[in-house]
């Protein structure tokens, strides 16, 4: 115990306090149906963790099993770091009709927003290593919540054979999109793609057997 | 904050009633509030008797079905498909769901939230009259149920979802009966009983209505015995009443009827109860204006309990078929919803007036429609022909069973009278001891006229072998055309007869191409369009199938298109005939209607020019089949 609350002592700010006590308590086994899933996406100034950017954040949360649409976030940051090649990266936007905020400020709106929610992304690996980057430049710790893939869900759903093939192991949001049936609008901007992740979510889980009334922890 | 998927909900929204009329950035916030769900297939998104979501649905994609539970069974409602709102209940009366929601397919569905959507409601009145009448189509199986007061059964498919009668306006009694406050319980039950309506408004001397006492209150309040059939009205009125103005429609009346769990509205000059009454608006009036949908109406005659209910619906059907022939609807369609309702309205006969016997049939009997009625092409409530067969019985039973079904003949013929099929003239029916008889003694009777075919034989066997079965032991109609078809196969001699008497039928033309018209009697200088037109494609049709043993084919258009199958060669013959026969049932139907009669008769002088030409262009095609049935039977040795 001792050596929990020493870490939180740190100068860390309230809403990062706030977070972490959040996951202090014992989590109760909630069915699906009552728990706040935040299905999410980063578009990013690339693959590398270390020097490409987050160029803006989508969030769309599940409450009750349905896609709560006034329950999102979507926020855009300001580009202010060069490249190794000490170029600046330009926002790939032009003619923006929002706000841009800057990393901190979208960091604690994002950590602010999901809170104890389970998150799901797609190929959630790269999205949550982005996230821990940019939390780790704020001098922050690293993201709590416990999060779902959509991609290696959906590889679940594939018969057994399949499962650890080479050529179909790997689902891109695309094929997810394809396969079962979801919209494409707004493919490639954070929100669109977390809607999409979201659908996906939605349309995956009763395909694994899995409805409203089972409990989180059977996810996992 | 930007969210670029209730951006996206938006542009989907926009495209579809009522959210099209809203303006952009009201769409923008209600966009913004929604919640997605999707839905697997069979997944239930609300089921009957639960209470109101607090949000209402439209479809995004896929299709959900709105059912009525029905003991074990389920009525399918209507289908939403994408675009379309459903469990608008919440918007409406907030009370239990009627109906279950369930994903026919799988499914993506937005729910809107009821509060955020009611303010736009209130501002905007096509929005409110659009929810209204999606409503009011879901729910009018509803509300045509408890028409009655009591829980029923069955319910009514609804198929189109879109159609906009429930916004016409409404038609009800404008010549309401009114009684003052001080008129005795006694008086206003008598001049009820003259006037012979269930309600009575009582309007102070402006005519102003002050309150109304229906039939449920003369029943709960004074036959009870809490009021006595002396005092005055005052003691047991409802008030006050709940008023509209008169320029309500359908989908309103019903909604405020439903909301207010009444069944009368009165409508004043204002629309409130400070002006005069004009006229009073029950719950069976909006029934009426829905009695334009057959499914309706053959679900109402399966279970009215009374006669005279057959009777209103037998008339509504005459309004029906009138607006099928203005909507020009092709002839077989028509025919064949006509006498689904006409088949439906015998069956009701016949099973309350098994009620009226006083003990059950003795034995299995079998009761078949002839004639028209039997190729299902009557139209018009002409003449009633029909015929009992009963299962064979002991010679010592036989007179006591056929008493039986006489006597139950008897009802059903008064039945079938009562709602307006006419007695029929030659007595062919079943209450006739001729016509009601055992199978042997049918069986008989139908080879006795193949084999000894005399004048009588030929006439009565022309009637009764287009006959259909309507209820009871079918296995015995199906012995029946057996015995038809043998005898057929043994005598080609009677099949030459049946051909002269359809050579014989007077021709429809003179010499110089004048309409032939009759020359005596009571339709004296009338065209005769059943005997000279209608009879000779109706006698070929059923000659020709009758030598193809075509069984189970029963109908003139039917037959004619199954002989144009077998025979290609002829088959234009056949198709013109057909197409003959259409021109000529519209035609009569039409004068039926116009005449009020079997539109048998026609006064040429009433036709216009284009109208007789193209019942001239009906002839032709008579004058072919006459010529066919006159080589292939060698008809002229006959003659």
């Amino acid at each position: 115990m001792q050596f929990w609350s020493k870490k939180k002592d740190n100068n860390f700010p309230d809403f990062w306090k706030n977070y972490l006590d959040l996951f202090d308590q014992k989590k109760e086994n909630k069915l699906l149906a009552e728990t706040r899933f935040v299905a999410f996406d980063t578009e990013t100034t690339g693959f590398d963790y270390i020097d490409d950017r987050i160029l803006s954040i989508g969030a769309v949360a599940i409450n009750t099993y349905a896609i709560d649409v006034c329950d999102q976030l979507e926020v855009y940051l300001e580009q202010k770091v060069f490249n190794k090649d000490t170029v600046e990266i330009h926002g790939i936007r032009k003619n923006n009709d929002f706000d841009m905020i800057s990393e901190a400020q979208a960091l604690q709106q994002f950590i602010t927003y999901v809170g104890d929610s389970i998150l799901i992304a797609h190929h959630a690996d790269f999205d949550r290593n982005m996230i821990n980057s940019a939390l780790q430049r704020q001098g922050l710790g690293k993201l709590k919540n416990r999060i779902l893939d959509t991609g290696s869900l959906y590889r679940k759903t594939k018969h057994a054979l399949y499962q650890n093939d080479r050529v179909h192991s790997h689902y891109s949001l695309d094929d997810l999109c394809n396969d079962l049936k979801i919209s494409k609008s707004d493919r490639h901007t954070a929100s669109g793609d977390a809607f999409i992740t979201a659908m996906a979510f939605l349309k995956i889980t009763p395909r694994l057997h899995i409805d409203k009334n089972i409990k989180i922890n059977d996810l996992f | 904050m930007k969210n670029t998927i209730a951006e996206r909900i938006q542009d989907f929204l926009k495209q579809f009633p009522p959210f099209d009329v809203l303006k952009k950035e009201e769409l923008f916030s209600i966009a913004g509030q929604i919640r997605v769900l999707y839905i697997q297939k069979g997944e239930y998104i609300f089921q009957q008797d639960t209470s109101c979501h607090e949000e209402f649905y439209i479809v995004r994609e896929g299709a959900i079905g709105l059912y009525r539970d029905v003991k074990d069974d389920q009525d399918l409602v209507d289908i939403c498909d994408t675009g379309d709102l459903f469990g608008l209940r919440i918007m409406i009366i907030k009370k239990n769901y009627r109906m279950s929601a369930r994903a026919d397919e799988e499914s993506i569905v937005y729910a809107i939230p009821a509060t955020v959507f009611e303010p736009f409601i209130e501002d905007n009145k096509e929005v409110n009259r659009f929810l209204l009448g999606t409503f009011a189509t879901h729910a009018r199986n509803y509300y045509t149920e408890t028409e009655k007061g009591q829980k029923i059964d069955n319910t009514i498919s609804i198929e189109v979802a879109n159609d906009l009668s429930a916004l016409r306006s409404i038609t009800y009694n404008k010549k309401p009966i009114t009684c003052s406050l001080d008129d005795t319980i006694q008086d206003i039950a008598k001049k009820m009983t003259k006037k012979k309506v269930s309600c009575v408004v009582i309007t102070d001397q402006n005519k102003c209505p002050l309150g109304i006492i229906t039939d449920g209150d003369l029943r709960a309040k004074v036959a009870t015995g809490f009021s006595l059939i002396t005092d005055t009205v005052s003691k047991i009125m409802i008030s006050p009443v709940v008023t509209y103005s008169k320029k309500l429609t359908v989908a309103e009346a019903q909604i405020a009827l439903i909301k207010h769990n009444i069944s009368h509205l009165c409508i004043t000059k204002d629309g409130t109860i400070h002006s005069k009454l004009t006229g009073i608006l029950s719950d069976h009036d909006v029934l009426v204006s829905f009695g334009n949908n057959p499914s309706v109406l053959i679900k109402e005659a399966r279970r009215v309990k009374k006669i005279q209910k057959l009777r209103y619906i037998r008339k509504q059907t005459e309004k029906l078929l009138k607006s099928y022939l203005e909507q020009d609807i092709p002839t077989p369609h028509i025919l064949h919803i006509i006498s689904e309702i006409n088949d439906a309205l015998i069956v009701r006969i016949i099973e309350l007036s098994l009620k009226e016997m006083p003990s059950p049939p003795p034995v299995k009997f079998c009761f078949l429609v002839l004639g028209s009625q039997g190729r299902s092409e009557q139209l018009l409530a002409t003449d009633q022909d029909n015929a009992i067969v009963f299962e064979d019985v002991d010679e010592e039973n036989y007179k006591a069973t056929q008493n039986y079904f006489l006597a139950l003949a008897n009802i059903i013929t008064k039945g079938l009278h009562t709602i307006g099929f006419e007695y029929c003239p030659a007595e062919m029916m079943a209450s006739n001891p001729r016509w009601c008889m055992s199978l042997s003694k049918w069986s008989s009777q139908f080879k006795d006229w193949m084999t000894t075919p005399t004048e009588e034989g030929t006439l009565l066997s022309s009637i009764f072998f287009d006959f259909q079965y309507i209820y009871g032991d079918a296995t015995m109609a199906d012995t029946l055309s057996d015995v038809v078809f043998d005898g057929v196969n043994k005598s080609n001699r009677f099949l030459g007869l049946l051909g002269v008497s359809a050579l014989q039928k007077p021709s429809p033309l003179g010499f110089f191409k004048q309409f032939l018209v009759e020359q005596n009697g009571e339709h004296k200088d009338t065209f005769d369009i059943k005997i000279r037109a209608m009879m000779v494609l109706i006698d070929a049709a059923r000659i020709l199938t009758l030598q193809y043993n075509l069984k189970g084919v029963n109908n003139t258009l039917q037959r004619y298109s199954k002989l144009a199958e077998i025979e290609p060669k002829n088959a234009d013959i056949y198709e013109s005939c057909a197409k003959a026969y259409r021109v000529l049932i519209k035609f009569r139907t039409r004068q039926g209607l116009l005449h009020k009669d079997s539109g048998r008769y026609i006064k040429l002088n009433t036709l216009s020019k284009k109208d007789k030409l193209r019942l001239k262009r009906c002839f032709r095609p008579i004058r072919d089949i006459q010529e066919l049935l006159n080589i292939r039977f060698q008809l002229k040795t006959f003659m």
